[in-house]
């Protein structure tokens, strides 16, 4: 989707600020709400890519004046009521009122803690070959779907160069809407900065994104 | 921001925030229900309190400046390699470490939300999550760095990575010049976490603490 989560290349959000010596949490809640995003993941109640769309669907204004973890915890809240694990009821009174659907890979108990510390593979088996090796010219693809995609708009329909298969991969854009893994080849695509910005842009400058195959063809 | 340090879940504020009222709700209702367990929470909690931080990665950056062949297969496949070591904490899949020449510098964003190398730096700082950055990385990175008093030469190339999927990203920085014959605990001390996002460079001995 079109979101305004979609930054890069945006202007007028003003200076970086690094906090010194920053911690973990600004908050106990924060901590609360990573812990409960990630249980939730592991046990199948939702995954990765519909944790990001349901950010990503927050409206504008409150995705924008929202904290990080702020986010999560409405991404979370607004997920769970869809997907008829809790109620708003429920929410409204701060307990179970009533039965919930199991999980698909039941409660996140403290055996369940230690796979949390890598990340999860992502990997799966190609359906196919590859359609594109290192050196291939590419241009991604003009689309704009309402639904989750991780081509960001300020790369699309422009032209770039394959420098590396990162192997096959699930497919955020099915997988965010609990589509199915649909795995796809994973490349990361070299763009020169003046073909995404103009002649104005800095001349010394190279982007790269991770590109599905679908995002792409070839030229 | 005000700062709440504290980390005692079940500590009783005399106000508590609309946000923390719904958080403690949410938590309330997936326990009732039976979803997680809340000491599974306190542990997810702790873990990347004390455990799990930038100090993975350092490790990891100075075993690369003093071991050539460890250097060669984390360039290769950093997943793998990192896997090899015993004393640093494994890594998931898809972990990419990218080399700072003096020809070319590294910069790592996730433009669309706040995609990092967790095992190895822990979670990301506000920043790296926050708009200003995952504006301006792709397109103005000098002035990014700018912000972060970082200044390269005109002509070294930049390169940024925007992770837009399961990939992630670890830069390995240039080794400070007079470090030769230093230990690799001596040598870690010397990598931020920001050398390693390309925001910022590795101390200089003279910025040691003695």
């Amino acid at each position: 989707m079109n979101g305004v989560h979609d930054m890069g290349g945006m202007d007028g959000f003003g200076k970086v600020e690094p906090e010194a010596n920053e911690p973990t949490f600004h908050h106990e809640w924060e901590g609360r709400v990573m812990a409960m995003v990630r249980a939730m993941g592991a046990n199948g109640g939702v995954n990765i890519d519909s944790q990001r769309f349901a950010r990503e669907s927050l409206p504008p204004e409150v995705y924008l004046a929202s904290s990080y973890y702020k986010k999560w915890f409405l991404a979370i809240e607004n997920q769970l009521v869809e997907r008829n694990m809790v109620g708003a009821d429920e929410l409204e009174a701060g307990h179970s009122l009533h039965q919930s659907p199991p999980l698909p890979r039941g409660k996140f108990t403290l055996d369940d803690v230690k796979r949390c510390e890598t990340r999860a593979n992502f990997d799966r088996q190609p359906q196919g070959p590859a359609s594109f090796k290192p050196g291939d010219k590419v241009r991604t693809k003009n689309i704009n779907p309402l639904t989750h995609t991780r081509l960001p708009r300020y790369v699309r329909g422009h032209t770039g160069v394959v420098e590396r298969i990162n192997g096959c991969h699930v497919f955020p854009d099915t997988n965010a809407h609990f589509k199915g893994d649909h795995p796809q080849w994973l490349y990361t695509v070299v763009f020169d900065a003046r073909d995404l910005w103009g002649d104005d842009a800095d001349p010394t400058l190279k982007v790269s994104i991770e590109a599905f195959e679908p995002y792409l063809e070839k030229i | 921001m005000a700062h709440d340090h504290d980390h005692h879940h079940d500590h009783e504020h005399s106000e508590l925030s609309e946000t923390q009222l719904r958080v403690r709700a949410l938590e309330t209702i997936l326990t009732e229900k039976g979803y997680v367990d809340p000491k599974a929470l306190d542990a997810i909690v702790e873990m990347y309190e004390t455990k799990i931080g930038p100090r993975n990665g350092a490790r990891v950056v100075a075993k690369a400046w003093t071991d050539p062949a460890f250097k060669q297969a984390l360039l290769a496949d950093a997943t793998q390699a990192i896997n090899t070591l015993g004393h640093v904490s494994r890594t998931g899949d898809h972990l990419i470490a990218v080399e700072n020449t003096p020809q070319r510098h590294n910069m790592v964003v996730c433009t669309l939300c706040s995609c990092y190398p967790w095992e190895m730096l822990g979670l990301p700082p506000v920043w790296y999550k926050a708009s200003p950055y995952r504006s301006r990385a792709v397109k103005d990175p000098r002035g990014v760095l700018a912000d972060f008093g970082v200044t390269l030469a005109k002509d070294t190339e930049i390169r940024v990575w925007d992770s837009t999927a399961e990939t992630r990203f670890i830069v390995l920085p240039m080794r400070p010049e007079g470090t030769d014959g230093w230990s690799e605990d001596k040598l870690a001390e010397l990598v931020t976490r920001d050398s390693m996002i390309g925001t910022g460079l590795p101390k200089k001995p003279a910025e040691m603490k003695s």
